[in-house]
């Protein structure tokens, strides 16, 4: 693509260009649909969709190759509003989400809806608090923006900083996604898989940087939502005859009540006995607060959606709106394209349980179960009776090991992974292999943009606030690209060395990030453009402070839980009985004999411990509930203790405040239009 | 800063706290009365599972569109809109 001649063009043509896309996407899926009907395998089914798909985006990656630094860290702040959405959309929208949403949702019920109302509803912030002013404020990266609006490179570091800390577990996270995807469906062996997928990733990223990742995540955008929806489109046309799940979910919702009710008169479902000793199911669907009481809830609700509004990667795809106006009408583009993916999610969940438990309603007999409980018992996502089911042998001889089992499957014999619920769906509703296999692209999809995102975020962070704002503030045009990309490559290369270990605790603090972005970028960064008073030392001291007290709590909660509850006890809202039981465990650590026992009787002190180690009953993925706070409080009071900011940075706070006039921030290598 | 700027930061947080008025009310209040509004039962939907699925979600994407054209008109009356 010719840079000069082309730009404008292709900007112009974008309608036509992505419906074309579009129209070809489906085209495929068909033509696959038609190979699967002529006998071709599956196997090769899946190989067709996985690969051709990388193709086209790795093939956009290159056509969009740029050698000029506005279009590299900013897409040359052309993206029109309606397509930074779906970029944003996919950008957000990670592994987890396209595959894990629905099971989490199965598993929690209403309970799980906190995520959905989190992860959409912190876009109100980013449009109202953020976006408009940082676009204003011309910054490359999220961290730039704290350096010229607080002065000098101490708060650019911490925001690098807690950048880093944010993005990376979250990187890694998706990289190991895509490795799951593509063994599962190619039978590739899972590092293999993750080098192929960084291979995807890479090719998407590194020669265009923002612009190529701009372009890749629409046509991304496009496969995922196209994989996500149309299973339940075509599962509720032919259960209710509407292709419209989200509405005809209802339906579903009441029989899973009736359901339920069956189940618990029957004895084959967890109950629980009240006062009068009626028996009822343990945890209905629709009824809330059965997993988290309300304050997890709504705690868990207020650091997802301030988390959403400070993660780097999300706020930099607003640096490339055409305009202040634009960057406003993105972020309501985004939301619509996220809230399509979302709002269908619980639909999911409730037609996959209706199906299961359905299934077990009518007395289903352990030799008779269907076989997509085998497809995922293989790979140990599915257990009946507490062992992997593996085939109908199996399951009964573990089953044959519960007194009173009855031979008959029940629900508390069943335990599903959440990632089991939309990739088994097609199977489920007994559909073509090709919707199975379009749903694996999906997940590709989904994880590879995301990873795209949070990889660029960290590279330029790396490349601009530290090496060239830092270290080399004199470096030319051409060495600035080129140490962009040599940093992206290594922490492509690190990333996924890191994810190919498959590391338990790194995918288990993703949830981390959140709380981290919200605890140490969101009160200096809103305060920053809505408190002209916020000074540098206000900055730093809530910066630091609240990211402090939100690791403390997160690594004190969960790898120091034991010393963690001997200091808070006091503080500590857990029951009675499990403090108790703390003490006693404490006694019986202290009194067991060195050697196995004692290591024992830790491990089991040490479990208890991560259950009352916390401040008022708040759970770990919470910790900004405490963070944020501090944080704000700390540029507040640190701010009014030193001396107003200079004129000059409060006149800068106003230009911000207003649309009109040029960029705060100029690049000397970067040929932009300023409006 | 000017009179007018003044005035246009004044409508510009008028909005911004409405907006945020509106943000607690669908991410956080309505859902203080999931138990009440479940025993309210639309095609089959109990409307407090159906705000924190659905109606919340959709009133958030209305108030964005509604938010980036009042903001607009706000910039346009001010004087500080950019250049079309």
């Amino acid at each position: 693509m010719a840079e000069a001649k082309s730009g404008g063009d292709f900007i112009s043509n974008l309608g036509k260009i992505y419906t074309y896309y579009t129209g070809g996407f489906f085209a495929f899926v068909v033509f696959l649909g038609i190979l699967e009907q002529l006998g071709v395998p599956n196997k090769f089914i899946g190989y067709g969709f996985v690969f051709l798909t990388i193709a086209v985006y790795a093939l956009i990656g290159v056509l969009s190759r740029t050698s000029e630094v506005g279009e590299y860290y900013v897409a040359g702040r052309k993206v029109p509003a309606f397509y930074n959405g779906m970029a944003t959309g996919a950008d957000w929208m990670s592994g987890a989400s396209f595959v894990g949403m629905a099971g989490t949702l199965f598993l929690l019920g209403y309970d799980g809806l906190a995520f959905v109302l989190g992860w959409t509803g912190g876009y109100v912030l980013v449009a109202v608090l953020i976006a408009p002013f940082l676009r204003k404020f011309g910054a490359f990266t999220v961290p730039d923006f704290f350096a010229e609006r607080y002065g000098g490179n101490t708060t650019r570091l911490i925001a690098v900083i807690v950048l880093i800390s944010c993005s990376f577990t979250y990187v890694v996270a998706q990289i190991y996604a895509t490795g799951l995807i593509a063994s599962r469906f190619l039978d590739l062996d899972f590092t293999i898989a993750v080098y192929a997928g960084l291979l995807g990733i890479l090719l998407c990223s590194m020669l265009g940087g923002m612009k190529a990742v701009t372009w890749t995540q629409v046509a991304q955008y496009i496969v995922l939502i196209v994989a996500y929806l149309l299973p339940i489109v075509i599962l509720s046309a032919k259960k209710f005859g509407i292709p419209l799940p989200q509405l005809t979910y209802g339906q579903a919702l009441q029989e899973i009540t009736n359901l339920e009710n069956s189940l618990a008169a029957k004895g084959m479902a967890p109950v629980i006995k009240d006062a009068a000793g009626a028996v009822s199911f343990a945890k209905p669907h629709i009824k809330p607060f059965t997993d988290y009481d309300p304050l997890n809830y709504f705690a868990l609700i207020l650091c997802l959606m301030v988390g959403t509004a400070s993660l780097p990667h999300i706020l930099m795809r607003y640096f490339t709106t055409p305009s202040v106006r634009d960057a406003r009408s993105s972020v309501a583009w985004s939301l619509f394209f996220i809230f399509l993916l979302y709002f269908s999610a619980p639909a999911y969940a409730a037609f996959s349980k209706l199906e299961v438990y359905s299934l077990i309603n009518k007395g289903t007999a352990l030799a008779d179960l269907p076989q997509w409980i085998y497809t995922y018992g293989k790979i140990g996502l599915v257990k009946v009776c507490g062992a992997n089911a593996v085939d109908a042998q199996s399951v009964i001889a573990a089953c044959g090991k519960i007194a009173n089992q009855g031979g008959m499957l029940r629900l508390q014999d069943l335990s599903i992974n959440t990632d089991v619920i939309v990739l088994s769906t097609p199977e489920i509703a007994g559909m073509p292999y090709v919707i199975a296999g379009l749903v694996a692209a999906g997940g590709l999809a989904a994880a590879l943009s995301t990873a795209d995102g949070l990889l660029l975020a960290i590279a330029n962070a790396l490349s601009h606030d530290v090496y060239y704002k830092m270290i080399n503030p004199n470096a030319p045009t051409k060495t600035r690209l080129i140490a962009s990309r040599v940093l992206l490559l290594f922490v492509a290369i690190f990333a996924a060395y890191v994810a190919s270990t498959k590391p338990a605790d790194i995918l288990s603090m993703v949830a981390w990030a959140f709380s981290l972005a919200a605890a140490g970028i969101f009160p200096a960064l809103v305060l920053g453009v809505w408190w002209k008073r916020a000074n540098t030392p206000g900055a730093i001291i809530g910066m630091l402070a609240g990211f402090g007290v939100c690791v403390y709590y997160l690594v004190g909660t969960r790898y120091y839980a034991v010393s963690f509850y001997e200091t808070w006890s006091w503080l500590s809202g857990s029951a009675p009985a499990a403090k108790a039981k703390f003490v006693e465990l404490q006694t019986a650590w202290s009194s067991a004999a060195a050697g196995a026992a004692k290591d024992a009787a830790w491990v089991a002190l040490d479990k208890q411990a991560q259950a009352v180690a916390n401040w008022f009953g708040v759970k770990n993925i919470s910790a900004a509930l405490f963070g944020m706070p501090v944080g704000f409080l700390g540029v507040i009071v640190g701010s009014l203790l030193t001396r107003a900011p200079s004129q000059e940075i409060q006149d800068m706070v106003d230009a911000t405040r207003r649309p009109s006039g040029d960029l705060i921030m100029r690049d000397k290598d970067a040929a932009l239009p300023s409006h | 800063m000017s009179r007018d700027a003044a005035r246009h930061w004044q409508r510009t947080s008028g909005l911004m706290w409405t907006m945020l008025g509106l943000w607690l009310f669908f991410g956080f209040v309505i859902h203080f009365f999931v138990n009440s509004l479940n025993s309210i039962v639309i095609a089959g939907f109990p409307l407090g599972f159906y705000m924190a699925a659905q109606g919340s979600l959709l009133a958030f994407v209305v108030m964005l569109f509604v938010f980036a054209k009042k903001q607009d008109n706000i910039d346009r009356e001010e004087g500080v809109a950019e250049e079309d």
